[in-house]
């Protein structure tokens, strides 16, 4: 199980609702992918209401992510891979 | 029969209480009872009950989460303790991924757009945060559990 936390990780929108954090996506990126709840990327399993929205900016992956306790957050990260993963799966 | 608690973050205190609560009644009807849990909440529960007399199996919510996605893991109910939007995102998963009915248990001052939130799931829900006894008397409402599973 990977951690978010040891990644290079930009916040992008913090300590929101998973609504807020999926319509911040939907309109302020064009590449966007949904994926259901429990999507694995980055090792991680995505938590959320589905369809999730992740987008794709050049090399980064813009997505929610969901924390217990701060509620859920809007993440940029580095991750050629999981873009061209992505791209291939639509 | 299977049953999971998902632990959200243990800030009401009512949640280890009420989670323990409803522990020893599925206990009582058979159930084989595991919950999951941040290291806050889980810890918590095993101050609470540290020879396990209520909850025999405990993971953390991210392989939880992970082995339900995978399939590797299922449950025939799993209750979703709810008290903020993060728990409402926890319950949409787990009905994505798991089979499990699902019962959203809500509690905290703001329960009514939790509640509405919660769409087809059963819902257990009281205004609590320190005194657990509204929520009690709500899950004393349920007769059986078990007959969820039929």
């Amino acid at each position: 199980m990977g951690c978010v936390d040891e990644m290079n990780y930009e916040i992008l929108l913090p300590n929101s609702s998973f609504k807020e954090c999926a319509d911040y996506i939907k309109k302020n990126f064009k590449e966007i992918y949904y994926v259901p709840a429990g999507f694995k990327i980055f090792d991680n399993y995505l938590v959320g209401v589905p369809p999730i929205p992740i987008a794709v900016d050049n090399d980064y992956i813009i997505m929610p992510y969901v924390k217990p306790c701060h509620g859920c957050f809007v993440l940029r990260i580095p991750g050629k891979e999981e873009v061209e993963r992505l791209r291939v799966m639509k | 029969m299977k049953a999971l608690l998902m632990m959200g973050c243990p800030e009401l205190p009512v949640q280890t209480a009420a989670a323990l609560y409803i522990a020893n009644k599925l206990n009582k009807e058979g159930f084989e009872v595991t919950a999951a849990g941040n290291k806050a909440a889980i810890s918590l529960l095993l101050n609470s009950d540290p020879e396990k007399h209520y909850i025999r199996n405990i993971m953390d919510i991210d392989r939880c989460i992970g082995s339900l996605a995978e399939k590797k893991l299922d449950f025939d109910l799993c209750f979703v303790f709810i008290h903020s939007d993060s728990g409402i995102s926890y319950l949409s998963t787990i009905k994505s991924i798991s089979k499990a009915k699902t019962i959203a248990v809500i509690f905290g001052k703001d329960i009514e757009p939790l509640i509405e939130a919660s769409g087809d799931s059963i819902i257990i829900a009281a205004k609590a945060v320190h005194n657990p006894t509204p929520l009690r008397a709500e899950i004393d409402g349920v007769k059986s559990w078990a007959a969820l599973t039929r």
